[in-house]
């Protein structure tokens, strides 16, 4: 193994992060499309949670769909994208199809995983998205692994794997970490701050909050980011990137960001307050920014923005009919992929 | 038509719930995200949010009311345009009643079976769990043979895997530059360089996650454990992250991953260092887990191991690896990884054991043997699947069985062969199946006390002589 005494130097001293190229406006209306599409699909998942048609537990991604649309944006075809329970929205910017997507969450024939995974266990080797794992800090170590498999079969690929606060404070993220400084292992980790675990706000559960700076011990260089704001998201999110690619080893982007709903469909979110969450709603919400300054630069009209909404609209409403017409999966799916045949 | 909103199911276990207050009142205007109502449910008070756009045109369920049952509509939202004419039609009348769980899609299938409603778990006509194997059939014939240590045969088969496959590689504590804790990779690093025999930090939970997500991104790992004691730090990837994720990808995904390391007691260290982990793993879908007793075992499993694209535990023994034998010297012979070997033949008793046990078992059959008394022993080798077939043959031709393990008895291999051969071979059972496992205690240090609990060919034979009633 390649350790950190052979890493490129570059990086080292006080140089200014690289920038990413100015978005055009064909970019910055696909971001506002995509924060959309997972905002009205979550809506209607959760609405279909109601109806009795998804089941067990059921994460909603709404108020973060910032992070994973700015950070998604910047990857290959090559690249590899792993997070935990609280995924929907990561499949869909891994460009996943949400009838697919749906239709697992209705545990249907024509889900990801023929109906066998649910909500928290998802893959797509096509899209390289390689979970939907429901055990907090699992995902850690095995985004090292699947950035360990694009160094050693040297393909130029790097895995983002997105993780919790409250996961951060898992002993195996801290020997990810450390495996990964070690091996110089082209993974971005990329916490979602969204002040808390479950019920538990980051002051109650993490001994030092600024949570970017959890990779210290292991000099894994950290930024703390807007990740209500796309475009910040995306900028941050080049550095970690083009850090990760050149050789340089992990990066942490600290995601400041905020989730509206409970933790899952039957958390009434006592833990906040209501006027809590609703500053974040009106000041600070990715979509309506966005929206706001594509009108305001007159990057696009009004109606050509309603035009993306009726879009987004119907193609969630396909992907639910879809997810209620897709049959349950046959009785002798029960046996099968288990085990390959060897 | 104007969209229904339902009430809606805010927890898996509720039915019914209350509408507490309305946040919008009939005309208002509302757009998706925007609260309509507070719901009180069985746990809390929850908010409705509305997914569609539009007004409110009708509430149909005033705030105050109780015991409204998931999914009747409490109020109708005309679309944008829509007139209030439109909340003439009546709205879709509830579809099931307040008790059980809510009803799902009322579309009609597009393939295939009808979509049964959901959640309630329908019972399907499950078809049986697929059953394992024939009676064993012999190995596959050797060929040019050649006569090592387990230890060197384990390398042997590690080492003509890498060679012949660049995605296979070493990963683990102390395996490169030290060579193996118990020197089972001596000479890897030196053949095949520090890109294929890692030497990891002593991190078991995240160097068996790394390893993991190494095989889901297409690599073959090899992971050794010092010894399997430590795997406990590791078992939620083994199980959960390994196992899993092909059944609950629906094929999608695999974890072409080897476990290995020593399993089972070694002498004189005590409770922590000296567990036997077959049953542990045994017990896991997804999982095939393998234990060798000789060499030849050794290395016709282990490259098979290597080669099968499951995760695959491989449980080996600090006791057995200076042990020699013959080994094929043919790169491309393997063994199945779903057969047991009947190692000693006999028709009076059927002595069943897995790695270091097996010595145990033919030690005993020696005895048996004096007081005429054929014993037939067979080793398992695979422990998932179990040779099911194997064993009952067995048992079929000597109508009495003695399981013979070293890990301990509550829940473990002996009690699984126990209720094998109860389930298939009950009619051929002249006494009842027996158990020699170690003393149901933590390791003791003292040699006198490891001596009681570990169990001896006098256990064995003992067992042996009670269920041919020669005690
Ligand atoms: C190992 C483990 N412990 C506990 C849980 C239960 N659990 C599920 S989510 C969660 C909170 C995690 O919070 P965070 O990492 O901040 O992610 P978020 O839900 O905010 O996206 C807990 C405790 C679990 N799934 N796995
Ligand atoms: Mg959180």
């Amino acid at each position: 193994m390649a350790t950190r005494g052979n890493k490129s130097q570059s990086g080292k001293g006080k140089q200014q992060p690289p920038k990413p190229p100015e978005p055009s406006a064909d970019e910055l209306q696909r971001y506002y499309r995509d924060m959309l599409l997972i905002r009205r699909f979550e809506e209607r998942a959760g609405q279909l949670y109601g109806m009795g048609l998804i089941g067990g537990f059921c994460h909603l991604y709404i108020g973060q769909e910032a992070v994973v649309t700015g950070v998604q944006s910047l990857l290959t075809e090559t690249d590899s994208v792993i997070t935990a329970y609280r995924d929907h929205g990561h499949m869909l910017a891994c460009g996943m199809d949400p009838k697919g997507v749906m239709a697992e969450l209705t545990g249907r024939r024509g889900g990801y995983s023929k109906g066998k995974g649910g909500s928290m266990h998802m893959f797509s080797v096509e899209e390289r998205f390689y979970g939907g794992h429901g055990i907090v800090g699992a995902p850690a170590p095995i985004g090292a692994g699947l950035a360990f498999a694009h160094r050693y079969r040297d393909d130029g690929g790097l895995c983002t794997c997105y993780i919790g606060d409250g996961a951060v404070n898992q002993g195996q993220f801290y020997e990810s970490l450390n495996m990964a400084a070690l091996w110089n292992l082209p993974v971005v980790y990329i916490i979602e701050n969204n002040k808390y675990g479950m019920g538990t706000s980051v002051e109650r559960a993490s001994a030092t909050t600024e949570l970017h700076q959890r990779g210290r011990a292991f000099e894994v260089p950290g930024r703390a980011v807007d990740g209500m704001n796309v475009l910040s998201v995306r900028e941050a999110g080049y550095e970690a990137v083009q850090h990760a690619r050149n050789g340089n080893g992990p990066f942490i982007l600290e995601m400041k960001t905020y989730r509206y709903r409970g933790h899952s469909m039957s958390d009434p979110a006592k833990y906040r307050s209501k006027e809590e969450v609703q500053k974040m709603r009106e000041e600070h919400d990715p979509i309506n920014q966005l929206r706001q300054r594509l009108l305001d630069d007159g990057v696009v009209t009004e109606d050509a923005l309603k035009e993306v909404d009726r879009e987004v609209k119907n193609v969630v409403t396909e992907a639910a009919d879809f997810a209620q017409s897709s049959p349950e999966p046959d009785p002798a799916e029960l046996y099968t992929d288990v085990l390959a045949e060897a | 038509m104007p969209i229904d909103v339902l009430m809606p199911a805010l927890s898996p276990t509720m039915t019914e719930g209350k509408v507490a207050r309305w946040q919008k009142q009939e005309g208002d205007t509302v757009a998706p995200g925007d609260v309509i109502a507070e719901v009180e449910t069985d746990k809390a008070t929850m908010e409705v949010e509305a997914v569609d756009e539009g007004t409110l045109g009708q509430i149909l369920v005033p705030a105050g009311s109780e015991n409204i049952p998931v999914n009747q509509p409490i109020a109708r939202i005309l679309e944008e345009g829509e007139s209030p004419d439109a909340l003439e039609q009546a709205p879709a009348a509830p579809e099931q009643g307040g008790d059980g769980p809510a009803p799902a899609a009322q579309e009609a299938p597009t393939e295939g079976a009808p979509a049964q409603p959901q959640p309630a778990p329908q019972q399907p006509a499950a078809p049986a769990a697929p059953q394992a194997a024939t009676p064993a059939a012999g190995d596959p014939p050797m060929g040019e043979t050649r006569v090592i240590a387990m230890r060197e045969a384990l390398r042997d088969a590690l080492a003509e895997e890498m060679r012949r496959d660049d995605r296979v590689f070493a990963i683990g504590e102390e395996i490169g530059q030290y060579e193996g804790a118990y020197k089972v990779t001596q000479g890897l690093l030196a053949e095949f360089g520090e890109r294929r025999v890692v030497d990891t930090p002593i991190t078991e939970h995240a160097f068996t996650g790394l390893a993991v997500g190494a095989a889901f991104g297409g690599l073959m790992p090899v992971l050794e454990f010092m010894t399997f004691n430590f795997a406990m730090q590791a078992i939620d990837h083994i199980v959960n992250s390994a196992a899993k994720t092909r059944y609950m990808s629906g094929g999608q995904m695999a974890s072409p991953i080897v476990f290995r390391g020593p399993n089972g007691p070694p002498p004189r260290v005590a409770a922590q260092h000296s567990q036997c982990y077959a049953s542990w793993y045994m017990h896991v879908p997804g999982l095939k887990v393998v234990s060798p007793y000789s060499p030849g075992d050794a290395k016709g499993l282990l490259k098979a191991a290597i080669r099968d694209p499951n995760p695959v535990v491989f449980l080996e023994h600090e006791l057995l690896y200076g042990n020699t034998g013959p080994v094929a010297e043919d790169p491309g012979y393997v063994l199945p990884l779903d057969r047991a070997r009947v190692e000693r033949a006999g028709d009076g008793v059927t002595l069943v054991a897995y790695s270091r046990a097996v010595q145990t078992a033919l030690d005993a059959a020696e005895q048996l043997a004096h007081e005429g008394i054929e014993a037939e022993v067979i080793n398992l080798r695979s422990l998932r699947p179990l040779d099911a077939g194997a064993i009952t043959a067995s048992v079929q031709k000597t109508n009495r069985v003695v399981s013979v393990e070293e890990g301990w008895p509550v829940a473990g291999v002996g009690a699984e062969i126990a209720a094998v051969v109860n389930e298939r071979a009950f009619d051929w059972l002249d006494a009842p199946p027996a158990r020699v496992a170690p003393a149901d205690v933590p390791q003791p240090y003292a040699a006198n006390l490891e001596q009681l609990a570990v169990p001896s060919a006098e256990d064995v034979a003992d067992a042996a002589r009670q269920v041919c009633y020669r005690a």
